[in-house]
């Protein structure tokens, strides 16, 4: 379990890669989606006063711009701004990660 | 693993307490009620004289924002789920009677004053559906079509007196009345302009007026329904004082809980604080510095006391306000991610829902202490049978 990050960092490679958060706080992170974001977004991701966040539902979208949307928020929408509780590197892991599908809660 | 556990301990319970007919088959619905395990698909069906989970319903759908409403008799818990089903738990067999995949995406519903048409309002496709309460079939089909082809989300629906439910529509800004009384052809009167966004809204404890909050602007819409000609009217407007608003990381829920006495409290929205106004005039006579961004403001039933939870980060606690001196007289911190209140029938007790510390919380309103802890996954909405008298719920 410990070696997932490093794995995922290999395998991410390049320099505009997000730095990869690290177990625990991943944990953390894909807990904080799945069921904060999830008041809005839904538990499964498949929206709900905020869009859906599925890889079929964003599958057009740039990386950069979702994880701006992230950490900056959407003016004139409900979307708020995680910069208080997330780095911008986390927020960019987080995007990447939801482009990708997001993964579920392990515990 | 925990899928496998819960399945266990689902069984076990189902061994040691739910066989198909009730335990004890004189009693009452009146002391029970539900707890809902968003990450399990699961209701607890508890007790609230013995403060304990009396069995685990199993097998209900995506539960995240579920919520709950009872039948007239408080035998049956109608579960709208986020995946858009409506399923009917009998709290006595603790079986699943009916399930109905309504739509898809739904946050929640109403009971009709005669308890004989359940609603259920939804995102996708937006709109409310009215069924038979007894058999679940569809009754009407309410498109929020606000224009061609544009439909919007539906929030804030209510029971209204007579066969009618009450709606707004967060993305066309408007607040829409279904009369059902000829339910193949429901008569719809629609209110445009009530201002930016209602993300939610309430009906008074005497179902004389509608107060939808709103998102998109500072203040709420309201309607005197018992009025000859209603109409909308802002109330508190302007209360952020063009003060720039804090981030809200969770929308805030009302219902005709936050009425107590003759003033109803409410969420500011982007503002760490709890609005005060007087049901008579409508002027804002107060307003209560609190520790986050308030999510529910509850009032306990004799309106003595109002209850407040928080929107992330500050979800880990709980404040109580004295609605004598509208100051705060106690901070709890009953468990992380603190989701859902829910008062006892009469208001001695209160269970509080914490997400992340997987347990529900019974707390004795006057002391402060804690009566018992019940272990549930991951517990989001608590609604006792109570609320199947209550208009509003």
């Amino acid at each position: 379990m410990r070696a997932w990050p490093l794995l995922l960092a290999l395998l991410a490679g390049g320099s505009a890669v997000a730095q990869v958060p690290g177990g625990a706080r991943e944990a953390q992170l894909v807990r904080m989606v799945r069921q904060d974001c999830g008041s809005c977004h839904g538990m499964t991701l498949a929206g709900g006063l905020g869009p859906a966040l599925t890889r079929e539902a964003l599958a057009d979208k740039p990386v950069e711009s979702l994880a701006a949307t992230i950490y900056h928020g959407r003016p004139g929408t409900p979307m708020p701004p995680w910069r208080s509780m997330l780095s911008a590197d986390e927020a960019r892991w987080i995007a990447e990660r939801l482009l990708a599908g997001f993964p579920k809660e392990t515990r | 693993m925990r899928a496998l556990l819960f399945a266990l301990v689902s069984l076990l319970a189902a061994c040691a307490g739910a066989p198909t007919t009730p335990t004890n088959p004189t009693k009452g619905t009146g002391d029970l009620g539900v707890v809902v395990e968003r990450g399990s698909g699961t209701l607890a069906i508890v007790d609230t004289s013995e403060r304990r989970v009396l069995a685990e319903v199993p097998g209900l759908g995506d539960l995240s924002h579920a919520s709950v409403v009872f039948s007239r008799d408080g035998g049956s818990a109608f579960v709208f789920g986020r995946d858009g089903a409506l399923t009917r738990v009998n709290l006595s067999t603790r079986r699943i009677e009916q399930r109905v995949q309504q739509a898809g995406n739904s946050i929640g519903g109403a009971m009709s004053q005669d308890g004989t048409l359940v609603a259920a309002q939804n995102y996708q496709p937006g709109g409310i559906k009215v069924f038979d309460a007894k058999t679940l079939a569809l009754v009407a089909d309410i498109p929020a079509e606000y224009a061609p082809g544009q439909r919007s989300r539906v929030v804030g629906l209510a029971d209204l007196p007579g066969k009618r439910f009450v709606f707004s529509l967060f993305d066309a800004d408007q607040i829409w009345i279904a009369d059902l009384n000829d339910a193949a052809r429901p008569k719809l009167t629609k209110f445009e302009n009530v201002g930016r966004q209602p993300y939610d809204a309430l009906v008074t404890p005497d179902g004389r007026h509608y107060i939808a909050g709103l998102f998109g602007e500072d203040g709420l819409a309201m309607i005197d329904l018992w009025a000859d000609k209603p109409v909308v009217r802002r109330i508190l407007a302007g209360y952020g004082r063009g003060q720039e608003p804090l981030p809200v990381f969770k929308m805030p829920h009302l219902r005709g809980w936050a009425v107590a006495g003759r003033h109803a409290y409410l969420p500011a929205i982007g503002r760490h604080e709890v609005l005060v106004v007087d049901t008579q005039t409508w002027a804002e006579v107060g307003r209560i510095a609190v520790a986050g961004q308030p999510v529910f403001v509850i009032a306990r039933p004799d309106g003595r006391q109002v209850w407040v939870n928080f929107a992330v980060p500050d979800y880990d606690r709980v404040q109580v306000i004295d609605t004598q001196t509208r100051q705060i007289v106690k901070t709890l911190e009953p468990g992380k991610a603190v989701l859902h209140m829910e008062f006892t029938p009469r208001g001695e007790a209160v269970w509080i829902s914490s997400r992340d510390a997987n347990r529900v919380t019974v707390i004795d309103t006057s002391s402060f202490a804690t009566q018992a802890t019940l272990p549930l996954a991951a517990p989001s909405g608590v609604f006792f049978t109570s609320r199947a008298a209550r208009m509003g719920f």
